[in-house]
């Protein structure tokens, strides 16, 4: 082929505004997610010039980081009540439509932009939200902005953006059974490190990604934030297109067809060139666990936490001690030997459907641990409807687990969910810095199964072992 | 936005990488809905023990920074969370520029949308600056017009910043207004594609 291309040029070179000298390009944005958190102040600016949003009908609202999820309706605090009040307001005054706390639609961003059809595969998609990342998955270029970038699309619909530089990330091989794209994520980010990534945007390619369903390629491009990435996406193939297929914002019938072959042409080309790449090898994942206060600290779960003396700098010598300082961790501890508190089944990276029924296979019929207290957050109203039809709150019900209504919550403990100080829990989001799930709160983070796994165990253990004597 | 010409003042150095949004300012404090008011909460965890009361093992507390308006610290800085209310806190609190070995991307960008100038220097020089500003009071000059970072005592570096950022923090833009004259362009794009 002459001049091939990556996606990322492709969908680049499809959304120029305007170019000119010394600046960066102009380019236009498909689709703004909004939520209320990062939004107020932007439509404050709008107001304050005089400023109407440019396209409401590109423009998408849901309330999910502050909402409650137990008895909805009451919102105990009064500044969580006034954010949410607002973007009730600013919708209505700018005509954005919203998925407000009694909508059925409602959930976090990053799973109903999907589950709704509004991601699609060559689209920009830009939300005042880092973990933006996940629409990724689709094939769509999808990135996290500020405050001041969210009022600048609202008010115009484009970004003055560098063209990005990009990275392949090749996965050989095949998973084994039983590890899950969350492992291998956190094995990516490990090997790399947190900031691998900043600079680029990430293409996940290679067998192991071709065979990933699409709820756990997103678990994947969700977490492209924590190397650094802005963005991270995936070619779209017909696992996207399936999953698409019928979805409320996605085109029907011929539309359809003539969508998917431009979908289609939105792949990479063979023979592209890349300004980096890295590789990891699919069979050499295990399950894994965070130990540190960053998403590259992190083992297998049969690993031994590290020994700051065998740190090769001393900078990074500091990190590890302030880090098991933090988490009140040994060095050479083994990680399964580590007692948790809490776990929370739940985060815009592991709260889908699949993510539930995996977790609720390891469980059925199996009790919670007596000392762990443990939580299932859905990740939309339509993921929790979906889960009780199929009957898995029953089998968390019964297993000891909570049953919450849709949101963020413990992922960040922005709502009345948190991990009370010093107390440890086993999660299935995407970030363990320092007081992110509560003040002082110790969070190691893993897959749903091995959450799961956890929560009956009272440990961490190696949910191999668990599947193994369970058949 | 207030245009950023020249700066001199006292450096805070905060040693540590992968210093995240989280820390710079917890979640608790995100849910107001105001732009301005966020300094007290800045390193908040950091800053204060349970109580409530200032930690007296944190650095920023020592009297010797009251007034610091450079903030130096090591790689991956603003990590994390793209919250704009990490740079509104820093710069709510009295920062004007902030050095670091690296950057996250959104924070930097979300910076320079505040008037914030970001700088990225080698860790070389960033471990000159801070050893200086824990012994002594040491203050820094920033020039962005001709992108040097200097002391009084013959300690110079130059910085680089893309053009694009340098002319909009030199002239205090607002950008959706530049943006806004390219409207005709804007419009003939969603002709064109039909959107
Ligand atoms: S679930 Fe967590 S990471 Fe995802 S959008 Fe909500 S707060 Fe952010």
């Amino acid at each position: 082929m002459e001049n091939p291309k990556t996606i990322i040029d492709k969908i680049w070179d499809k959304h120029l505004v305007h170019q000119e000298d010394n600046k960066p390009d102009l380019i236009y944005i498909d689709l703004q997610l909004v939520h209320e958190v990062t939004s107020p102040q932007a439509f404050e600016g709008l107001r304050m010039k005089g400023r109407k949003v440019r396209r409401p009908d590109r423009t998408f609202a849901t309330m999910d980081h502050n909402v409650p999820t137990i008895a909805r309706h009451i919102i105990n605090d009064p500044v969580s009540k006034i954010q949410m009040e607002t973007l009730e307001k600013n919708c209505k005054e700018f005509s954005v439509p919203l998925a407000d706390i009694n909508h059925p639609d409602q959930g976090i961003v990053h799973v109903i932009g999907p589950e709704l059809g509004l991601t699609q595969p060559g689209k920009t998609i830009v939300c005042g939200d880092s973990h933006t990342s996940t629409h990724g998955a689709f094939g769509a270029l999808a990135f996290g902005i500020g405050t001041s970038e969210v009022e600048h699309v609202l008010a115009t619909q484009t970004l003055w953006q560098a063209p990005p530089k990009s990275m392949k990330v090749k996965v050989n091989g095949r998973l084994s059974p039983a590890v899950t794209a969350k492992d291998l994520i956190l094995a990516i980010i490990a090997k790399f490190g947190v900031r691998f990534g900043t600079g680029y945007v990430l293409e996940y390619t290679g067998e192991a990604i071709r065979n990933l369903s699409m709820e756990e390629r997103m678990t994947i491009c969700n977490m492209s934030i924590e190397a650094g990435a802005r963005a991270g996406l995936i070619s779209p193939d017909e696992t996207t297109f399936n999953y698409l297929k019928g979805r409320r914002h996605v085109p029907k019938n011929e539309e359809f067809d003539a969508a998917v072959q431009s979908w289609k042409a939105l792949a990479t080309d063979e023979g592209a060139s890349y300004d980096a790449q890295v590789e990891i090898d699919a069979d050499e994942v295990e399950p894994q666990v965070t130990w540190g206060t960053n998403p590259a600290m992190c083992i297998p779960v049969s690993g031994l936490i590290p020994n700051p003396n065998s740190a090769k700098t001393d900078a990074s010598k500091e990190e590890i001690e302030r880090a098991l300082d933090y988490m009140g961790l040994e060095a050479d501890q083994p990680i399964a030997s580590v007692h948790i508190d809490h776990v929370f089944i739940g985060s815009c990276t592991n709260s889908r459907i699949s993510d539930l029924r995996k977790a609720a296979k390891i469980i059925e019929g199996k009790k919670v641990h007596p000392k762990v207290h443990a939580m299932v957050v859905p990740g939309s109203q339509t993921v929790k409807i979906k889960a009780e039809e199929e009957g898995l709150d029953k089998i968390f019900l019964e297993a000891g687990f909570e049953w919450r209504e849709a949101g963020c919550s413990m992922c960040l403990a922005m709502n009345d969910d948190i991990v009370p100080p010093g107390e440890r829990c086993a999660s299935t989001s995407n970030r363990n810095f320092e007081g992110r799930q509560g003040n002082g709160a110790r969070t190691h983070l893993v897959g749903p199964e091995m959450a799961a796994a956890a929560a009956i165990e009272g440990h961490f253990v190696d949910v191999r072992n668990l599947l193994a004597t369970s058949v | 936005m207030e245009p950023f010409k020249e700066h001199k003042g006292l450096v805070y150095p905060l040693n540590r990488s992968n210093i995240d949004t989280d820390q710079i300012i917890p979640k608790q404090f995100l849910k107001r809905i105001e732009r301005q008011g966020f300094g007290q909460f800045l390193f908040y965890n950091w800053r204060f023990d349970d109580d409530g009361n200032p930690r007296e093992d944190f650095s920023l507390n020592d009297p010797k920074y009251d007034g610091a308006s450079i903030l130096v610290s090591g790689e991956n800085f603003g990590c994390g969370s793209s919250r704009e209310h990490a740079p509104w806190a820093i710069q709510d609190y009295g920062f004007k520029v902030v050095i670091a070995s690296s950057f996250a991307d959104i924070f930097y960008s979300n910076c320079s949308k505040n008037g914030i100038l970001p700088i990225q220097l080698s860790e070389q020089e960033i471990s000159n600056i801070v050893s200086n500003a824990e012994s002594t009071n040491y203050y820094l000059t920033v020039d962005l017009e001709n992108q040097v970072v200097s002391d009084s005592e013959g300690f110079k570096a130059t910085f680089e910043l893309v053009n694009y950022l340098r002319e909009m923090l030199l002239k205090g833009w607002d950008e959706i207004a530049v943006t806004l004259s390219h409207s005709d362009k804007i419009t003939s794009f969603e002709e064109q594609s039909h959107s």
